[in-house]
């Protein structure tokens, strides 16, 4: 009886693959096919390109001439800049702030590098300007769990604000503190006159910092903080020997911070 | 074997509430759907007649499409949308979608609220303010 209805089973099972595979499927697989390619009746030829006044460039670099930036008055014009293009709130509790770009003392901004016993009130307590340096070699881009902060081609560390889920591993990560974290929504906190438009804010929850100016770039402007320095901060390609930026490394002497982590920053200061 | 039921009475009547509770919603609200609305265009839509893609298109699509956009700006930094008859326009919620579509309240929310869907994008990006003026 067992091996009967074994034996109908399949024989009934042989037919209906068969029949399946004459007649039944071939409806199912042209209404496969016709899904496909969108919604079948026209196939529209969509691009998405490059802008084309776009500047492109394979390794993004700065630098800060600090020879000509000697006082706290001189730096305010870029941090002015940058902060008001991006919508970076001003906060009154310091524990909130939010900074893309800020002064710090030699001492804080290359632990290491200095000296004992110098007494030159030019060196020891002259505001420094400092932001994300882009590195080669980015730590918070390694740890972050979300890919949120990834390196472009042209070697920007970018954050990309819809995938940040405020964990904060990068801040840790950063040793230049260049990462500030949105305790607060931060729209209260610019005000309305001085909102630019054209620019997102950021939603509370997500870490945020300097982008290189990549909107800027991408329509052939300088970036911001740059474009305010008088010439005391210069932007360009380090794959490029011709560039202003390889030009100045050639002819000066620069530092940078922290070299010995092996983050390889992109921003370079002529001291 | 003849079964019965014990406590007829009140097992029936706990059987009619439960059922006229069960369907409460139903014919509370029977016949009060609220119609479809209809999004508002500004002047400046009306004016330019077609968005980027055709309007059934970007009835079903705006989602993909927006989506598609921010990842494409964000990680490959590429901006410029070229649509089937070769228009170009820059791939920016705020600066293209925004800038003709400057009504939130009447063009976005009414679709959104309707359908209970609640995009978080104005958390950041800014809406055009200009109905306000």
């Amino acid at each position: 009886m067992e091996s009967s209805s074994r034996r109908r089973f399949l024989k009934v099972a042989g037919i209906s693959a068969l029949g399946a595979g004459s007649i039944g499927a071939k409806p199912v697989l042209n209404a496969f096919a016709a899904t496909g390619g969108g919604h079948g009746e026209e196939k529209p030829v969509i691009k998405m390109v490059p802008n084309k006044d776009s500047l492109m460039g394979t390794r993004w670099a700065m630098v800060i001439d600090t020879r000509k930036l000697t006082s706290a008055g001189d730096l305010e014009p870029m941090i002015e800049a940058c902060h008001k293009v991006h919508n970076v709130p001003e906060m009154e509790n310091k524990n909130h702030e939010i900074k893309w770009i800020w002064e710090e003392e030699f001492k804080h901004a290359f632990p290491g590098k200095i000296n004992r016993y110098i007494e030159d009130e030019a060196v020891s307590h002259k505001p420094f300007l400092v932001l994300c340096n882009h590195c080669e070699n980015p730590p918070c881009v390694q740890a972050c769990p979300t890919k949120a902060t990834f390196q472009r081609e042209d070697g920007i560390v970018m954050m990309d604000f819809h995938r940040c889920i405020g964990c904060r591993f990068c801040m840790a990560a950063c040793p230049f503190g260049a990462r500030s974290f949105n305790f607060r929504d931060p729209r209260p906190f610019i005000e309305e006159a001085e909102l630019n438009k054209k620019f997102p804010t950021r939603c509370k929850g997500v870490v945020e910092k300097c982008n290189f100016c990549a909107e800027r770039l991408a329509v052939g402007q300088m970036p911001a903080c740059v474009e305010a320095s008088k010439g005391a901060m210069t932007f360009g390609d380090l794959d490029d020997p011709e560039s202003e930026v390889r030009k100045l490394i050639r002819e000066n002497f620069t530092i940078r911070r922290k070299q010995n982590l092996g983050t390889m920053p992109s921003v370079y200061y002529i001291v | 074997m003849q079964k019965k039921l014990y406590n007829k009475n009140v097992v029936i009547a706990g059987l009619i509430i439960l059922a006229v509770l069960a369907t409460f919603p139903f014919w509370y609200n029977h016949g009060k759907a609220a119609p479809a609305p209809k999004p508002e265009l500004t002047e400046k839509a009306k004016a330019a007649k077609e968005c980027i893609r055709s309007t059934a298109y970007m009835k079903t699509e705006h989602m993909q499409l927006l989506d598609a956009w921010r990842d494409t700006v964000v990680r490959d930094g590429i901006r410029t949308y070229v649509n089937e008859v070769g228009k170009e326009f820059d791939m920016s919620l705020s600066n293209t979608c925004l800038d003709c579509h400057s009504n939130k309240e009447k063009f976005c929310d009414v679709c959104h609220d309707y359908a209970s869907v609640d995009p978080y994008c104005w958390d950041c990006h800014i809406e055009n303010p200009k109905e306000n003026e």
